[in-house]
């Protein structure tokens, strides 16, 4: 990996996760207690409010995916009766628990003393939370996050979430914390969430430019990395994203292409929007596929899992609860079919697409079950053609490297084809 | 086996293998402005539908006898089975008959399915029932209430029948017979289950989709009247057991043959649950919404959909074992299932702690061929009863 | 010397390999195939010389139809000069073989009764030299046309013979065989279209007579040793034919482009430029052979592909089979082995079922068990064809119908279009489904994706010349 281009915004957020896993590792001597969280509808200004360290198990099993250990860590949890139909984000970070739980830094995590289980946008992280709780014993702070069918949000709804950050969640922090809740020290860090908040959403509509400055997909896996985990609210996380967007201004000034593990991409040649998670256990090779080809995820879904940004929305210091509410019940799996369709096409249109490519992971229906409907009804309605390929999280099993980049070269060659058949015609 | 008898289980039959839901339309032409709503597996408030007029429907996929040409076109080949033949059934014009179509919050597929609805039948009424997963009467209870309130305004709508309190208590009474009566035979099953095998119950079961409620809870009655009087039902030397993982895609009827006939007697399952899912009568006086809230809050069955505050779940099917001398439980989920496969390490274990026998094998709604099953469930029969003989 | 330009098309198949030749006018004038072996580099130089040597004979058919002395002939004496060099070919490929396998016996392993062995391997290829006449008699037929199935299926043959457990058993034979056919497999041989069509000719004409029973406007034989009335002497035009083959041998073919697709394209050692998804070509080539074709299907061995093309055969839309490959070409074959038939014998025997059972699943993990079961069960063989036949194109119709539905024309190819009962369940669904289409099914379908490779060669080459 020597050979990779770094830029400071990498180095800067390498650094800030080193950190974060260090802190963890020294919990429990410190006397630090820790939440285990879900990123879709993670209440980080809240858990952080009360000085606690919040574990992300879904981080832990996408980085487990990226170093090659899932593979090992899925076996040992299906060994133990899970069954091999279901998530492999739950048997990775199960199988990483039965060996040791060491984490992505190569230090122990220490044990919950929470399970903040934010059910939002997944059915399968609350079965996920009561699995962990019978390895844990410890208790269980439950957050039914309703669905938005109709792709808004009702205002019972926002009071049933807050209902219940009331009456369930701040209660539990506060016993497992041993502090008073702090409303204004929760402003005080939702106002630095909607800062870099701004700073994302500027970010990430950056690829509007032609030539795109950034890879909306698979660098902005990078791009989202620090708000949607530890450091929404914190000043590490403005930090990050001021540096980040000045380097992105700077590329955008020098009309640059996004930089990539295997250099910068020079001559963009097809602008792609992406549905779906990347696949963790081949990422590289994933995103080699496009690279070689000249493509450039221009805007994604996938970054919008753990909050949903730009359509407007930001963490509002003047309704704490309220703003909460909002952000869980908004994240991008939590929406309708419907509305995750008027989502992609105008994601199509503001971005200049080419192309849509949609990733059907097996582990996650929240996301899968109707992409189908949704390529149909897309193509239908933009006139851009699409394309499907299938994968998973972080099971390596489910990556046919030959299979996807045929089909990717296949899908690529057509639009290279049209485009070429329109100018002659 | 007495003719009435007979009749019964042959009505139950033509009802569980009728895909063109001909009884529905039956019903609906029987009154003009007739309407019925369907629904997908679990619980949905059927008193509300009811006391619109309309019929609820349960919808439970095509089972094995339905041939998915488009279904298929729609869902990649991890997905269960259910979406598809439901999708199926409705391209092919089988569900037109139905007015409206609920989809309770069971797993995300149901879930992004009614989103697909949405997309593919723009016209008709779609809905998304989102069962609270917290239990505090002011909190998940309040929330519940405004959902209630919210299907009971759109009921009245799409019937063109106000639903007034009279109304709602008068279908909270009709389901309670119902739920009543569904409670009889499962208790009667469980003493003597030779009386009343599984493969008639669940075609009871299953008749309870599309009949009225008025009309099942007839026909459980004369069902637990007659079948003791046919004298040719003895007890046989079978193995007592729970099924557990069967609440959503609902098995071939060929499979819960294959069990009986492989030495395994149910003595409790969760076979359509939705029907039986709240466990005591709702109140019928005062405010029925709220009572409706309250006994879903207080009284709903455990199940691997349905949040689990205090881990209950294991509690609930130990008690399950016990209250009915199982022997054994058998896990038998659809291929694909979430909710059931990731249940199922926590209740393994906790059998394993009880030291309770178990086997675990999956199905999906159209398996054609039971020769492992039959195998598998005949081995675990035959292993309990081994280990039960003194 | 003159030249003659031409454009290759490579398709190189999980199964085979396949190559097609154009020339300036994108006619078609050679084609070749051949298993797809480990070594995809042989198998494309296998394929390309294949169809180098039919694009020589096309030419040689086109050079004696314009000769006023042979025109009348060409008919007849195309088949019989092709027969005699297939049989130059093989005999030089055993001759190679015998090499070969003379090598692997003359190894330490063997030393004790090296010599035995050796005469036992000169006296099995001598046989197979005597067979390879009969092989390549006029009207014989043969059960595959590649090189190691005849030699294998000879070897076996008399090496069962010859063996003996006292002695050098047959085992010992079979590894000799297995030893030296991947050698003669993977050489390839360069131009052998000018290296045996000498030989060949020489062979066909001395005393050799085509059998020509009912010879229209051609006076019946001449005076040969022993000629049968009916028979053509073409001794007499010797002279003539050996003017026209060798100036077909003195054109140089020029190659001026290449474009290779096919699964294992990646791996033809081709720059990128010349290479294309098989995806395209295969919509290109489908158009080329039916020009209305808005819709392709093509069920291969390894997937299934469904294909979306416009008027001028550029693909608009696709959609391949997921991760799970139930319902390919290669699940009919477990069938077939499980059934103990041939591949090509269970369409017809499912056309002879009248109560088709219903599969629901096809997934080739369980395809042995399932079938088993139901065979248990007492259901009939042809009744459960008929119902795996109807699964699999069930599992096509989802394909299509993702990518857009079927439009008019609709075309399918791959192997499996070659078996009936697939396309009578293909033609019932489509129209219960999408009304009347025509529906297009080339014999030489098998050759699609290396047409529109080829194709897409033609137009590379213009567009750069442009």
């Amino acid at each position: 990996m020597s050979d990779i281009q770094k830029e400071p915004s990498m180095l800067l957020q390498k650094r800030l996760l080193a950190d974060h896993f260090d802190a963890l590792a020294r919990a429990p001597e410190e006397g630090k207690k820790v939440v285990y969280t879900f990123v879709p509808g993670n209440l980080n200004e809240l858990v952080r409010s009360f000085d606690l360290l919040p574990v992300l198990p879904e981080i832990n099993a996408l980085q487990s995916g990226m170093r090659k250990l899932s593979g090992g860590y899925i076996a040992e949890a299906e060994k133990h009766g899970h069954s091999e139909d279901v998530c492999t984000y739950v048997k990775c970070d199960i199988g990483m628990l039965r060996k040791g739980n060491i984490g992505p830094t190569g230090k122990r995590l220490p044990k919950p003393d929470l399970l903040l289980l934010s059910y939002t946008g997944c059915f399968t992280f609350m079965k996920w939370f009561e699995l962990l709780r019978e390895e844990y014993d410890c208790p269980v702070a439950m957050l039914h996050v309703p669905y938005q069918a109709d792709g808004r949000i009702d205002p019972h709804q926002r009071d049933y979430v807050v209902q219940q950050l009331r009456s369930e969640v701040i209660p539990k922090l506060e016993q497992v914390s041993g502090k008073k809740f702090d409303e204004e020290r929760l402003r005080s860090m939702l106002r630095l969430s909607a800062k870099a908040e701004d700073d994302l959403v500027w970010v990430l509509e950056s690829a509007r430019n032609v030539p795109s400055p950034i890879d909306a997909y698979f660098g902005g896996v990078y791009y989202i990395g620090p708000i949607f985990s530890a450091f929404r609210g914190t000043p590490e996380g403005i930090e990050y994203y001021a540096t980040l967007r000045r380097e992105i201004e700077e590329r955008v000034a020098k009309r640059e292409g996004p930089i990539t593990p295997d250099g910068q991409l020079e001559n963009e040649r097809y602008r792609l929007v992406v549905e779906g998670p990347p696949n963790w256990t081949s990422f590289r090779e994933f995103w080699h596929m496009f690279y070689e080809e000249d493509a450039v995820v221009v805007a994604s879904t996938y970054t919008k899992v753990g909050g949903l940004y730009d359509t407007g929305f930001r963490h509002d210091p003047d309704h704490p609860l309220e703003t909460l509410a909002d952000y869980c019940l908004g994240c991008y799996t939590n929406l309708g079919l419907p509305a995750r369709v008027a989502l992609l096409e105008r994601y199509i249109r503001d971005y200049k697409a080419d192309g849509l490519l949609i990733n059907s992971v097996k582990s996650c229906n929240s996301f899968s079950v109707g992409q189908l409907l949704m390529l149909r009804e897309l193509e239908q309605r933009t006139g851009v053609p699409g394309a499907f390929i299938e994968s998973d999280l972080v099971d390596p099993r489910y990556f046919s490297a030959a299979n996807i980049k045929n089909r990717i070269e296949s899908y690529l060659q057509m639009l290279d084809q049209k485009r070429q058949s329109k100018v002659a015609s | 086996m007495t003719a009435t008898l007979t009749d019964l289980l042959q009505l139950a039959r033509s009802l569980h293998d009728d895909l063109d839901l001909t009884q529905v339309s039956k019903w609906k032409a029987a009154k003009p402005g007739r309407k019925a709503v369907g629904h997908m597996p679990i619980y949905v408030p059927r008193e509300l539908i009811h006391a619109a007029g309309m019929l609820p429907v349960g919808v439970v996929g095509g089972g094995d006898r339905l041939e998915i040409i488009r279904g298929d076109a729609y869902f990649q080949s991890y997905i269960c089975r259910i979406p598809r033949s439901t999708i199926e059934l409705a391209l092919s014009g089988r569900l037109d008959v139905l007015d409206g179509m609920l989809f309770p919050s069971i797993c995300d597929v149901i879930r992004n399915l009614s989103g697909m609805w949405r997309m593919l039948f723009p016209d008709r009424y779609v809905h998304y029932v989102d069962v609270p997963q917290n239990f505090d009467p002011a909190v998940g209870g309040q929330f519940w209430r405004r959902e209630l309130e919210t299907m009971r305004d759109d009921f009245a709508r799409l019937s063109g029948h106000p639903v007034d309190d009279e109304d709602l208590r008068a279908s909270i009474a009709v389901y309670n017979d119902n739920r009543a009566a569904l409670r009889d035979l499962y208790r009667e099953r469980s003493r003597r289950p030779w009386v009343f095998p599984l493969s008639e119950v669940y075609l009871l079961l299953r008749a309870g989709n599309v009949l009225p409620p008025e009309e099942h809870t007839q026909m459980l009655r004369a069902y637990l009247r007659q079948a003791p009087l046919d004298s040719s039902r003895r007890e046989q030397d079978q193995s007592r057991v729970v099924l557990v993982g069967m609440f959503c895609e609902q098995p071939p009827h060929g499979l819960v043959v294959t069990l009986e006939r492989a030495g395994c007697s149910a003595v409790d399952d969760d076979l359509l649950l939705g029907l039986r899912w709240l466990t005591r009568d709702v109140a019928v006086d005062g405010d029925p919404l709220s009572n409706l809230v309250d006994a879903y809050l207080t009284a709903s069955a455990s199940t691997a959909s349905r949040y689990s505050p205090d881990g209950d779940r294991a509690r609930w099917l130990l008690d399950s074992v016990k209250r009915n001398s199982a022997e054994g439980v058998v896990f038998c989920a659809p291929s694909f299932c979430d909710p059931a496969l990731l249940d199922q390490p926590m209740l393994v274990a906790a059998l394993d702690r009880a030291g309770i026998p178990h086997t675990e094998f999956k199905y999906a709604e159209d398996t054609g061929q039971f020769a492992v099953i039959r195998e598998q469930a005949g081995t675990f029969s035959d292993s309990i009863r081994l280990w039960s003989t003194p | 010397m003159s030249g003659m330009r031409v454009f290759v098309g490579i398709d190189l198949g999980s199964t085979t390999t396949k190559a097609v030749i154009l020339d300036d006018d994108e006619q078609v004038v050679g084609r070749g195939i051949t298993n797809s072996r480990s070594n995809y580099d042989v198998a494309c130089a296998i394929v390309r010389d294949e169809a180098f040597v039919r694009a020589r004979f096309s030419m040689t058919g086109e050079r004696m139809r314009r000769d006023p002395a042979l025109g009348h002939v060409s008919d007849l004496f195309l088949p019989l000069l092709e027969r005699h060099f297939r049989r130059q070919q093989h005999l030089a490929l055993l001759a190679s073989l015998r090499k070969s396998m003379l090598a692997a016996a003359d190894t330490p392993r063997h030393r004790p009764y090296h010599e035995e062995l050796s005469r036992t391997i000169e006296d099995i290829v001598d046989r197979m030299i005597e067979r390879a006449q009969e092989h390549f008699a006029e009207g014989a037929a043969r059960k595959s046309d590649f090189f190691r199935d005849i030699a294998a299926a000879d070897y076996m043959h008399l090496a069962e013979e010859r063996g003996n457990p006292k002695g050098i058993t047959f085992e010992t034979l079979c590894s000799m065989f297995d030893a030296a056919i991947l050698v003669v497999e993977n050489t390839i041989e360069e131009d052998a279209f000018n290296a045996h069509i000498r030989q060949a000719l020489e062979a066909a004409l001395p005393g050799v007579r085509a059998s020509r029973p009912h010879p229209p406007g051609v006076p019946p034989g001449g005076d040969g040793d022993g000629a049968a009335p009916g028979a053509l002497d073409l001794a007499r035009y010797a002279d003539a034919l050996t003017r026209a083959i060798d100036d077909v041998r003195s054109v140089e073919l020029i190659e001026a482009a290449t474009v290779g697709t096919g699964y294992g394209r990646q791996r033809l050692p081709f720059p990128k430029e010349q290479i294309r998804s098989e995806i395209l070509c295969h919509g290109l080539g489908a158009h080329a052979m039916f020009p209305k074709t808005r819709t392709v299907l093509d069920i291969g061995g390894q997937d299934t592909k469904a294909i979306q093309v416009d008027a001028e055969g550029i693909v608009t839309s696709f959609q391949m089979n997921d991760r799970c490959a139930a319902g390919c070409g290669r699940y009919l074959g477990y069938i077939a082995d499980e059934m103990n038939l041939g591949l090509h014998e269970l369409g017809p025997l499912a056309q002879q079922s009248h109560h088709r059972v219903k599969i629901n699943s096809t997934c080739t993990v369980f395809a042995g068990a399932e079938l088993r079961d139901r065979l248990a069960l007492g259901q009939k063989r042809e009744d459960i064809l008929a119902g795996l036949h109807r699964a699999i194109i069930l599992r096509a119709m989802s394909l299509l119908a993702r990518s857009g539905g079927i439009a008019d024309e609709f075309t399918f190819t791959g192997g499996v279009a070659r078996n009936a009962a697939a396309v009578a369940a293909l033609r019932d669904l489509v129209l219960e489904n999408y009304g009347e289409r025509t529906l297009n099914i080339s014999h030489e379908s098998i050759y699609t994706g290396a047409l529109g490779a080829a194709l897409f060669a033609v137009r590379a080459e213009k567009k750069a010349a442009a």
